[in-house]
């Protein structure tokens, strides 16, 4: 973003990557997936880089409002001396706090998830998506909760499956009923509290039941959730966790 | 001698009124024990989720079974008080049956109260096989066990009660009705498609005694409407009243939104201001008392947080959808409605024993009521918000007192101050040099 500012050019989008897409190796891939379509449809965009920190979202779902806060007005500070219009993030945790919890505290920008942006460059003709690899084959969708029920998004991710000419399955529990992969409100970095049963498992189960080859995610923790529980069912042979945007990238061999 | 009827009658409304009154005080009373929020925006989709949810019902049909079950009761139950208009009068002023100049209209009422009725029954006895003999296990969970199990089906004793009355009185009536040459005061008036079945019954008996059932039922009628009445300040079944101020005063915001604490925001923006005076004495207001974060009891909760507490029905939705009750978690979201009220009704006794002043009893919502480990089971994932008929939102309790747990006593588990640690060193929730964010680019 600094470089684009020296030479007095404005990104058409901010890309968020988030600490997941950034540090996390899995959700990293990711990232690097999302970044290719966006050159393949000439996406003029922009990162943060080193000047990227935490939304604050565990912080807060933990219940550290002062961390939260920190983290927000430093990110505000460096948000609007850059003069960012339109973010685009594929992490609906870093989605849901930028675009609802930001605006309150003086950061006011557009916010889209990567399924959404995708969506609007396939809907402007800027990316055309064929099935390739993926046609014909049976994907199922989890529906992140801080994209789905959060916010209502429940559509981008599936009509982006739909193009790829696979057959989408759904699984019992989706949509509004989504059932939360387990990382949600901070879970992500505690053990869970005694139970009978992680909550991935249930969710994997829930997948499996489709009989899917991809288990398509829209958030790097639902995907690391998903993967363990794969793992968890000795089904890493049989089926494969990906992002939406890594089943975009793959298809058209980027 | 002849108005004695109507003035027992007359008393016994006052007393019933007056002793529901009394409660409503008390209900308000304890929900203004809440914080301030401001729900008072957008008036027009306040109204619009009021009329869809709570007239309309639409979030209950997403099970549909329990929804179209809970259609009749409540359908029923909001129709038949129309004849309730017409019991009044008649009791206070000594008539019978004063709608019956309506002619055909009275006819098509009184049937379709009937019809109602018969429904109501079919629905009331349903739902009890659901509890009690199907034992569907959101009505099976430990945090639904004594008092409220007792409470949910008292209440369908109760509606099969009223119905039954309702249709034995319609049937006697129409037993008096039927006497050739006519009999007293029972004028011919009203359509009867379910008691006439029920009229046989009173073959034989004499019509003076058949007088004096149709009185007793008449009467036991109306007293157990006001007895359920006042019931419901007892009871999980005041939502027949607050579902609607509820589903109003709902949040409007997009679920993922959680609120941002104001009082925060001032010391955040103080920390940030390279022109403040870090050594500047903070300014000194005698009336102020020190602001907490979070909450830990009842009175840290905003009023709507209470009001959402008052008007849980304890169906249980929100426990079946939540991830860690699926999972065997200690955590049920509907606990956590119910411990609310709960503490809210025990810190209202307390004030009514101390002549309105609140005596600290060495007990809060926090630990006594809710325990952190159901509070730290939450994913935050909303599914208990979504799926509640009526707009409750248990989260938004769970994370007031995780905020308490955090921000005052600094008591969460290892792991998140770990993660906290990380956030406040290297701006990430794990141990990542901030220099290395943009490594993925070269990798």
């Amino acid at each position: 973003m600094a470089e684009m500012l020296a030479q007095g050019k404005q990104p058409e989008v901010l890309f968020w990557v988030g600490c997941a897409g950034s540090f996390d190796d899995r959700a990293k891939k990711i990232t690097k997936a999302f970044v290719r379509i966006l050159n393949r449809a000439n996406v003029s965009f922009a990162v943060l880089g080193t000047e990227e920190s935490c939304t604050g979202d565990p912080a807060k779902r933990a219940g550290n409002e002062f961390l939260f806060q920190m983290q927000a007005m430093m990110n505000i500070e460096v948000l609007n001396a850059y003069e960012a219009k339109k973010i685009v993030t594929a992490c609906p945790h870093c989605f849901n706090t930028l675009k609802n919890e930001y605006p309150e505290l003086g950061g006011k920008y557009e916010v889209v998830h990567h399924t959404e942006f995708l969506k609007s460059l396939l809907d402007d003709g800027r990316l055309t998506i064929e099935g390739g690899q993926f046609k014909g084959k049976r994907i199922t969708f989890h529906d992140p909760c801080y994209l789905g029920r959060a916010n209502n998004v429940y559509e981008a991710p599936r009509d982006l499956i739909l193009k790829l000419d696979a057959e989408l399955v759904e699984m019992k529990r989706s949509k509004a009923n989504g059932l939360c992969c387990g990382a949600g409100g901070a879970q992500m970095f505690k053990d869970a509290e005694p139970g009978n049963k992680e909550i991935n498992v249930e969710r994997t189960e829930d997948a499996l039941e489709t009989k899917p080859e991809i288990i398509a995610a829209g958030c790097p923790f639902c995907n690391t959730m998903m993967t363990d529980g794969i793992k968890n069912k000795e089904k890493e042979g049989e089926v494969k966790v990906m992002d939406i945007a890594e089943l975009i990238a793959n298809a058209q061999d980027l | 001698m002849s108005y004695l009827d109507n003035i027992l009658f007359a008393i016994l409304l006052v007393i019933g009124f007056g002793y529901f009154y009394t409660n409503v005080k008390k209900i308000i009373r304890n929900i203004n024990l809440g914080t301030d929020v401001n729900r008072s925006d957008n008036p027009k989709a306040r109204w619009t989720n009021m009329a869809m949810i709570a007239l309309g019902q639409s979030k209950m049909v997403k099970r549909p079974i329990a929804g179209v079950l809970h259609i009749i009761v409540y359908v029923g139950f909001v129709i038949i008080n129309i004849e309730l208009l017409e019991i009044i009068i008649d009791g206070l002023f000594g008539t019978h049956r004063v709608f019956a100049f309506l002619g055909t209209t009275y006819d098509v009422l009184i049937a379709s109260f009937e019809i109602l009725a018969l429904l109501v029954l079919v629905a009331v006895i349903s739902f009890w096989i659901r509890r009690n003999i199907i034992k569907l296990k959101r009505f099976a969970n430990p945090d639904l066990t004594g008092a409220p199990k007792n409470d949910a089906n008292y209440i369908l004793y109760f509606e099969v009660v009223l119905m039954t009355l309702f249709l034995l009185m319609n049937a006697s009536d129409l037993h008096l009705q039927n006497v050739p040459g006519g009999f007293s005061h029972f004028i011919k008036a009203g359509s009867f498609p379910i008691s006439q079945f029920i009229e046989p019954l009173f073959n034989g008996m004499s019509n003076e005694l058949v007088m004096l059932l149709s009185e007793i039922f008449w009467w036991l009628h109306i007293t157990g409407i006001l007895i359920f009445m006042n019931y419901l300040y007892f009871s999980k079944h005041l939502h027949i009243l607050l579902a609607f101020p509820n589903t109003y005063f709902a949040n409007l915001n997009p679920q993922g939104q959680f609120d941002n604490l104001e009082s925060v925001t001032k010391e955040v923006k103080l920390m940030m201001d390279p022109n403040a005076d870090p050594f500047a004495a903070a300014p000194v207001d005698e009336n102020a008392v020190p602001s907490k974060f979070g909450a830990s009891d009842v009175q840290d909760l905003n009023w709507v947080q209470l009001l959402n507490a008052y008007t849980c029905t304890e169906c249980g939705r929100c426990t079946s959808s939540c991830p860690a009750n699926i999972t065997g978690k200690k955590l049920s979201p509907r606990k956590i409605m119910m411990d609310t009220r709960d503490r809210m009704e025990e810190v209202g006794r307390n004030i009514d024993a101390n002549k309105g002043i609140f005596i600290p009893d060495n007990k809060t919502l926090l630990n006594d009521y809710i325990t952190p480990e159901e509070l730290w089971a939450c994913t935050s994932c909303n599914a208990c918000v979504e799926e509640c008929p009526v707009n409750i939102s248990p989260l938004s309790i769970i994370m007031d007192m995780r905020r308490y747990l955090v921000m005052e006593q600094s008591a969460a588990p290892m792991p998140i101050n770990a993660m906290m640690t990380n956030i406040e060193n290297n701006g990430a929730p794990w141990q990542y040099n901030q220099q290395d964010r943009l490594n993925w680019k070269n990798e």
